[in-house]
């Protein structure tokens, strides 16, 4: 082992070695995010800024698929972190996983570069190979599709075949299957069809069936490998609640996809259903609460890594309210027909990908840094009281809870004034875009953006100097047996 | 403590994860199969593409409380009726440009996308449009050139996305076909242009 506290890439093994480059893309790509974030949100106070220039469409564009590329990329980078450890078995395609991670680096950026410089294209099949799908979310052009899923094939296959000659634990058994769902869904947005119905049809599936039942289950995963790492937690526990997880979670996601088959030409039937199942989709979230402060609770929050745990409990805490609490709060067809299409399924969005996602990616990345620095003590006492993280969590968490809130604001006024009342014409539209209450909301939506970069900023120059120096070995988790 | 059970153990939940997540998605393909022809092109709830051909309303429906949309007599689209493959390429190269023109990342169709834009799914019925005399005109100047209309007061304008005659009288068609789509009575309480304001 090198020295404590530089960083080393001797202290990582190969796999780790990986995934610390997934990390670093993943980050910077969230910083992209946030910004062309900031910039749409901005559009709404300002529509002339950056008007035939950087439009909304390619600004908002821009920010939602950064987002979905930057937690693929966090996921891939923590899959490859623990899969070494996990397996006890070194990654078999090493090679392999570095050409193509280069390789979608890559295709990332031309297809961003394209988005922000050709932007649109003529009404032609062309256009969507080349240049943007189109469809919310997976706009990547078709040639970038392709591509995307032969990268995920290999990191399948290495992922795979390490632990079939390695250990085969059941975390391993539920994230191998995990990612085989994960991967072969996106499969159903890789086509065109003129009818709109059926390409919405598919479409969900593809969004749907990711973030709301196999990325839950990635990050269950996850959530297993890092309380043992962090608390010291048994196998045997993380893994009997990780199989309890994958049963409430794939038994109400799932068939909770009909939530998204109300309005879409889809028949009746799927009221009852997705209305139903989609009802019980925060009782998974409940239960990952229980078992990560549980066991934090019985270990007296004795820990080896402050940061992550703190972002391990966010995590808990974000999914139950922002997929589970924020979700169940229009999932119902009866109130759904009022919010559906509004600032609510915004709000909904923002404090779901942060609270389930990002907050879990951002606690690997501290257990990334801590490898990464030999090992280096991050507990108690820390230079400056740890201030740097502190705040950092502080002013994500608050900054992610304010424009939540204020989106939930502009939502209710466009429910109320463009839905109920003025019967969802476009007037209707503009009459609630308008009103003081919906703009007071967008301003206050861009002020806790603003928090949420600077709390950004500090994460960063955190990650960047969290254990420098540091002469102290990690505290060890507290062990079981 | 022995945690000896069956409701606690790690086997149970293995078995009860599997079936679980086998049952639902054996019920989701079943139910799609059971979806797919209900909303194909053609069926009862997504019509024909040729009902552009066609006047289409939007009527409150006594016995589902909601609104549908009712196909009513002959009324070509720019006066001059299209048979069903002709009609076909005119809705295909409609919804090919507003994927490629990235409609849905300022609009929502059937309630889906950006919500920077009025929602489009029931946008060939909307009153913005004045009355149905000057509706198709309208439409095909705004989509080709919005950016120097003022259309309300938020001060937002589209932006002009290089939209030639052909592609623009697509989109027409494709929001006019879209128009006809059993939504399930979404949106809610919607004024068109046939009604009084």
């Amino acid at each position: 082992m090198a020295t404590l506290g530089m960083l080393d890439s001797a202290n990582l093994n190969g796999g780790q070695k990986l995934a610390v480059k997934y990390f670093t893309v993943a980050i910077v790509l969230f910083g992209a995010q946030i910004l062309f974030g900031l910039l749409s949100g901005l559009q709404y106070l300002y529509p002339d800024f950056l008007y035939g220039m950087l439009d909304f469409s390619v600004n908002r564009m821009v920010h939602i698929n950064a987002l979905v590329v930057w937690l693929l990329y966090g996921f891939l980078g923590s899959v490859y972190w623990l899969l070494e450890e996990e397996s006890q078995h070194e990654v078999v395609g090493l090679k392999l996983g570095n050409l193509i991670y280069w390789v979608l680096t890559a295709a990332v950026t031309i297809v961003v570069l394209v988005y922000l410089f050709v932007q649109i294209g003529p009404g032609k099949e062309s256009s969507l190979w080349l240049i943007n799908e189109g469809r919310e979310y997976i706009e990547a052009p078709r040639w970038a599709d392709i591509g995307i899923v032969v990268s995920v094939l290999v990191v399948f296959f290495n992922v795979a075949a390490t632990f079939s000659k390695g250990r085969y634990t059941g975390i391993a058994g539920v994230l191998v299957l995990d990612m085989l769902a994960l991967f072969g869904i996106y499969l159903a947005g890789m086509f065109y069809t003129t009818n709109i119905s059926i390409d919405q049809y598919w479409w969900w599936w593809v969004i749907h069936l990711w973030v709301e039942a196999t990325w839950e289950v990635m990050v269950a995963c996850i959530m297993a490998y890092g309380l043992m790492k962090v608390l010291g937690v048994s196998r045997k526990i993380v893994e009997t609640w990780l199989y309890i997880e994958v049963a409430l979670m794939f038994g109400s996601g799932i068939l909770g996809l009909g939530h998204h088959y109300f309005w879409i030409g889809t028949p009746e039937y799927w009221f009852s259903i997705g209305g139903f199942f989609s009802a019980l989709e925060p009782i998974p979230l409940v239960a990952m609460v229980v078992h990560a402060v549980f066991d934090a609770g019985a270990r007296h929050a004795k820990n080896s890594n402050h940061p992550a745990m703190a972002w391990l409990i966010a995590h808990a805490f974000g999914n139950f309210f922002g997929a589970g609490v924020w979700g169940f709060m229009h999932t119902l067809p009866q109130i759904n027909l009022y919010t559906h299409g509004t600032q609510w399924s915004a709000s909904h969005g923002h404090l779901a990908f942060f609270g389930a996602y990002a907050t879990i990616i951002i606690a690997m990345f501290y257990l990334g840094i801590q490898r990464w620095r030999g090992g280096t003590w991050m507990s108690g006492d820390l230079p400056g009281n740890g201030w740097k993280w502190k705040w950092a969590l502080g002013l994500l968490n608050l900054g992610m809870v304010g424009m939540t809130v204020s989106m939930l604001v502009s939502g209710y006024v466009q429910s109320q004034i463009e839905r109920a009342i003025e019967g969802s014409t476009w007037m209707g539209y503009f009459a609630a875009q308008i009103h003081p209450w919906f703009v007071q909301g967008m301003w206050w939506r861009e002020v806790f953006g603003v928090m949420f970069l600077v709390g950004f900023i500090l994460l960063v120059w955190d990650l960047l100097t969290i254990g420098k120096g540091e002469s102290r070995a990690m505290q060890p988790a507290v062990s079981e047996n | 403590m022995a945690t000896s059970q069956w409701w606690a153990s790690e086997s149970f939940w293995r078995k009860t994860a599997i079936w679980v997540t086998g049952g639902s998605f054996v019920a989701l393909i079943l139910l799609t199969m059971d979806t797919i022809p209900q909303i194909s092109t053609g069926s009862k709830r997504v019509p024909a593409y040729s009902v552009i051909n066609y006047r289409i309303s939007y009527k409150f429906d006594e016995t589902r409380h909601v609104q549908v949309p009712v196909i009513g007599a002959k009324e070509p689209l720019f006066g001059k009726e299209l048979n069903e493959e002709e009609a076909e390429a005119l809705v295909k190269l409609g919804k090919l440009t507003t994927q490629s023109k990235n409609c849905m990342n300022c609009h929502t169709l059937l309630g889906n996308g950006a919500y920077y834009a009025p929602d489009l799914t029931k946008s060939w019925l909307d009153q913005y449009w004045g009355t149905k005399e000057v509706r198709e005109v309208q439409m095909l100047e705004f989509i080709k050139d919005p950016s120097d209309k003022l259309h309300n007061s938020m001060g937002r304008r589209m932006p002009k996305l290089e939209i030639t005659d052909e592609e623009a009288r697509g989109v027409v068609a494709f929001l006019k076909w879209m128009s006809s789509i059993d939504t399930n009575g979404f949106p809610y309480n919607f004024k068109s242009i046939e009604q009084e304001s």
